[in-house]
């Protein structure tokens, strides 16, 4: 087995010290069925001697029974290990094959073409340094080329191997090589920013460029593939990252020790260094660093070690150890980047489980943005998940965690989604960033507070909320009151719902939870119109309770007034201004209000509007007695 | 204290990745359980099992499950190491399988291996309620084991469905079961032969002496070389032995594990054979001859 060496036969034991030390590069081979992704390994592993004898014999046996290569022998089959991929000629799952040579020991993720099993490639990418991908000359850049790179770069692949396959098949024409190179250079600008890209022309089958330089390809003038797998560095930017470790289990042999044990994610760590533990906090400084065998005089990453503090520091599994002058962030709203694994497709408004790091907490999509076509990395519009489908989330948890960005830091930003009813994982996500910071904003104290703004303005500030169907005349009866207020010298401003939809509001469609979102916005600009001393009219359809309530308790006591235009469906679908109940019932518009989404009706509102027998006029003019009835009017 | 620790070595990567999953399943499992076959690669994991939870004493017990047809050597290791680290030791043998006499000069490898290791490991999970169970696996083994991930689940009835198996992603693993499923844990999947021989020398970990050469008794058996190690083997057979200069590449049931001859009685020597040799370390074992697919559909069955 094993590469040849003169000093295995040689001086084993200068050999085993040479072997012992070298360094360790994970990759995957990707690309479309029929590239040669398979062939390529066992190529790689044929070359450096990594077949044994008994092995080639069962191969031999394997190819002339399953094999695709005539006499000749199917690499492909020492890598398509399950019966069903024997069967089908088809790799399912990714295998994971081990090489070495004089300067590197290899672990190389063979990983699925077929788009059905994307989920199994991403497992493979997850825990590699470097990805080959692999092209037929003949067919150049295909759709699963693109999305490869893609589902590569974005879990955070920063070396690609552009492997132009099949050469001996195109004369070897350089041609056809440097075109291919272009088109993908291209295409790769779409991708993540920073990513090394080296393309190599060569034949899996028959071995050019693999191992040395083929004499087919005298206009190429890099490296062989191995010679570049053998000496690209291994970007170790964890070691310089802050120090992150999750805590995996805390360590209490006896009442005399107390240590957390984890593996450093990044970074690195001495006794007396000051750490914080988040979420909660807590700064302490390092005592030891143990691990068995003798303390460490300092912990890398990539090490499992078990630490202890100078304090006692309260301290659990899932909680992460930071570097305390550049800790992570702490939040429970994260907007981050899913790949859907499960064949039941991703629903906005479900609660699954999240493990990140050694956490596991409860954690709701409350909103699905828009999905990335994998193929053309283009957004579209979706209101759910599919099996291998990428999408832009935002999650909320049930309690803070610490994070990094996924693409500053893969082991404090990567989590998984598991479904709580089958206990499936159903996703991987990759962390953006917070939608709140927990820790960091604070609220600044002004010093022209809102008392003073509104009694600039001679008024006390309030927010009208006018809540009814479509078409039941909340517009229209705010612009009226509107202007009655501004003769009377009143400052006021209308935050309509169709208005806002058009800037604030836009990224927001009509299915439930973006019904949520888009009056948790309004609410939050009415809150601080009035905070800037406006009497503020809100018009927006506002369909449910809960909403409502939560844009009433957002405002300080009687400040919020909610107003029922109490319109019953019958006459606003008869007055239909806008056209709109009729392109509904047609089935045009879905998720309509009073159609085929409900309205509830306000149970206490503050002023009950009816429209059938008043004019808008008139109801404006009903809307100020009551406001000055509760002096709402006075200076 | 150490020296200052520079590069990682893939070893120190490998031992890393292994403590790291370790640590997961004493924090996540009800019920774990180490089975320790007391070979080389359990050696291995059961070394770093003390290295993962140090100073404390790993918080499993170890399960061995006995074929009664295994080298007396191996017994005699098992019971001792076990007394020397001060974990709890369960052996499970099937009783049943026993009670039908069967072994493996009476009834082939097959049955005896699906009846008294395969059975009986079934037996000892069901009966002792274990919801993870490390396994020595490697993935260099096998194909299908290379296709097999680190937190394997298994269903209720033991079964592996190697078409559906559940992502894993970085080192997230995901060991959520319900009642009655369960998980096979492989720890050193990603090391090769050579990385454990290598880490037994680099940590000095002490191995059953059948792996170093010695002159032991030997009989030609179904195109191997069969130590005498009990009156159990057939007399006819057992006087065709004869002295030779053998050792074990891996170690199993003693009628089923082919020895290979050698004089290799270091571990560098040892390491040397095995990078000059030009078989796989399966060779010696009869099980994994019978079908190209056999692994694989063993593992289906509830095999390790």
């Amino acid at each position: 087995m094993s590469h040849q060496s003169d000093l295995i036969a040689d001086d084993i034991n200068a050999y085993l010290e040479a072997h012992e030390n070298k360094s360790l590069l994970r990759f995957i081979t990707c690309g479309s069925v029929d590239d040669g992704k398979s062939t390529l390994i066992g190529r790689l592993l044929y070359d450096s001697k990594m077949i044994f004898e008994d092995q080639l014999e069962a191969l031999e046996s394997d190819s002339k029974r399953h094999g695709t290569q005539g006499d000749q022998i199917d690499f492909a089959l020492l890598v398509d290990g399950l019966a069903a991929e024997r069967e089908q000629g088809i790799t399912i799952d990714v295998a994971y094959r081990f090489f070495s040579t004089d300067r590197r020991k290899f672990i190389v993720a063979d990983t699925p073409g077929h788009e059905q099993y994307t989920r199994n490639m991403a497992t493979g990418a997850s825990t590699a340094d470097l990805a080959i991908l692999m092209i037929d000359a003949r067919k150049g850049i295909l759709t699963q080329t693109r999305r490869h790179s893609f589902i590569a770069s974005s879990l955070g692949i920063r070396k690609l191997i552009l492997c132009i396959n099949k050469m001996d098949l195109v004369e070897y024409d350089e041609a056809v090589f440097n075109n291919i190179e272009q088109d993908f250079l291209e295409f790769a600008n779409e991708l993540n920013a920073g990513i090394e890209i080296q393309a190599i022309p060569v034949s899996a089958l028959a071995g050019d460029n693999i191992t040395s330089i083929s004499d087919n390809t005298p206009w190429y003038t890099g490296p062989s593939l191995m010679e570049y797998l053998e000496t690209v560095p291994v970007g170790d930017e964890r070691k310089a990252a802050p120090f992150r470790m999750p805590v995996q289990w805390v360590n209490r042999p006896n009442l005399d020790f107390r240590g957390f044990s984890g593996q450093i994610a990044s970074g690195s760590i001495k006794p007396g260094d000051k750490i914080k533990t988040l979420p909660s906090a807590k700064e302490t400084t390092v005592e030891r660093v143990v691990v068995h065998g003798g303390d460490l005089a300092e912990g890398i990453a990539g090490q499992s070690v078990t630490l202890t503090f100078a304090d006692e520091v309260d301290t659990s599994r899932g909680d992460v150890i930071c570097a305390a002058n550049d800790p992570a962030e702490v939040s429970d709203q994260f907007q981050a980047r899913i790949l859907w694994m499960s064949d039941d497709a991703m629903l906005p408004g479900r609660r699954y489980l999240l493990k990140t790091g050694a956490k596991t907490v409860t954690a709701l999509v409350s909103g699905l943005k828009y999905r990335i076509d994998v193929n053309d990395l283009q957004d579209r519009p979706a209101k759910t998940l599919n099996l291998n489908e990428v999408g832009v989330c935002t999650l909320s948890l049930d309690q803070a965690i610490a994070f990094d960005p996924y693409d500053v830091n893969r082991e404090t930003g990567g989590f998984i989604l598991i479904d709580r009813l089958t206990n499936n994982t159903v996703g991987l996500g990759m962390l953006d960033f917070a939608l709140r910071r927990a820790g960091n904003i604070h609220w600044q104290a002004l010093d022209v507070d809102r008392e003073t703004l509104a009694s600039q303005k001679d008024q006390k500030p309030a927010v009208l909320w006018f809540t009814g169907l479509s078409g039941s005349g909340k517009s229209t009866i705010a612009n009226a009151l509107q202007k009655k207020l501004f003769s009377m010298g009143k400052h006021t401003f209308v935050l309509d719902g169709d208005n806002v939809r058009h800037g604030l509001n836009r990224d927001l469609g009509f299915t439930d939870e973006d019904r949520v979102e888009n009056i948790r916005r309004v609410s939050s600009v009415a809150k601080l119109m009035t905070d800037a001393g406006l009497i503020t009219l809100v018009s927006f359809i506002s369909p449910f309770r809960s909403e409502r309530r939560m844009a009433r308790n957002l405002m300080s006591e009687g400040e919020f007034i909610e107003i029922h235009v109490d319109t019953p469906l019958s006459v606003a679908e008869e007055r239909d201004v806008k056209g709109l109940y009729k392109r509904a019932r047609a089935g045009e518009i879905k998720n309509f209000t009073g159609i085929d989404s409900p309205y509830e009706a306000p149970k206490d509102p503050e002023i009950t509007i009816d429209t059938v027998n008043n004019t808008p006029e008139s109801a404006a003019d009903e809307i100020v007695r009551w406001m000055e009835a509760k002096g709402l009017l006075d200076a | 204290m150490g020296p200052l620790v520079s590069d990682l070595t893939h070893l120190d990567r490998l031992e890393a990745e292994s403590i790291h999953i370790m640590r997961e399943v004493a924090a996540e499992a009800e019920n774990p359980v180490m089975l320790y076959s007391v070979g080389k690669d359990s050696a291995v994991m059961l070394h770093l099992a003390m290295k993962a939870f140090y100073p404390s004493v790993p918080p499993f017990p170890l399960m061995h499950v006995d074929t009664t047809w295994k080298f007396s050597e191996m017994i005699k290791f098992r019971d001792r190491k076990a007394a020397e680290i001060g974990m709890d030791l369960i052996v499970h043998s099937n009783q049943e399988g026993i009670d039908a006499g069967v072994g493996p000069f009476t009834h082939g490898s097959a049955v005896h291996t699906d009846i008294m290791k395969t059975q009986g490991l079934i037996q000892a999970l069901d009966k002792y309620k274990f919801d993870v169970a490390f396994g020595g696996a490697r993935r260099d083994e096998e194909k299908s084991r290379a296709k097999e991930r680190v937190f394997s689940f298994r269903t209720a009835e033991h079964r592996w469905d190697p078409k559906n198996q559940r992502p894993e992603l970085w080192n997230v693993y995901n060991a959520r079961i319900r009642k009655g499923e369960s998980i096979r844990c492989f720890p050193i999947s990603n090391w090769t032969e050579l990385d454990i021989w290598q880490y037994i020398r680099r940590e000095q970990i002490e191995i059953v002496p059948l792996y170093y050469a010695a002159k032991r008794p030997v009989v030609e058996w179904e195109g191997s070389q069969i130590m005498v190690d009990d009156e159990r083997m057939p007399e006819e057979l057992r006087k065709t032995a004869v002295e030779k200069y053998v050792r074990f590449r891996t170690l199993g049931c003693y009628p089923l594990t082919g020895a290979v001859e050698s004089e290799a009685d270091t571990l560098e020597e040892i390491i040397q054979e095995m990078l000059l040799t030009t078989s796989s370390e399966r060779q010696g074992r009869t099980i994994d001859r019978d079908q190209a697919a056999s692994m694989e559909k063993k593992k289906q069955e509830g095999y390790f």
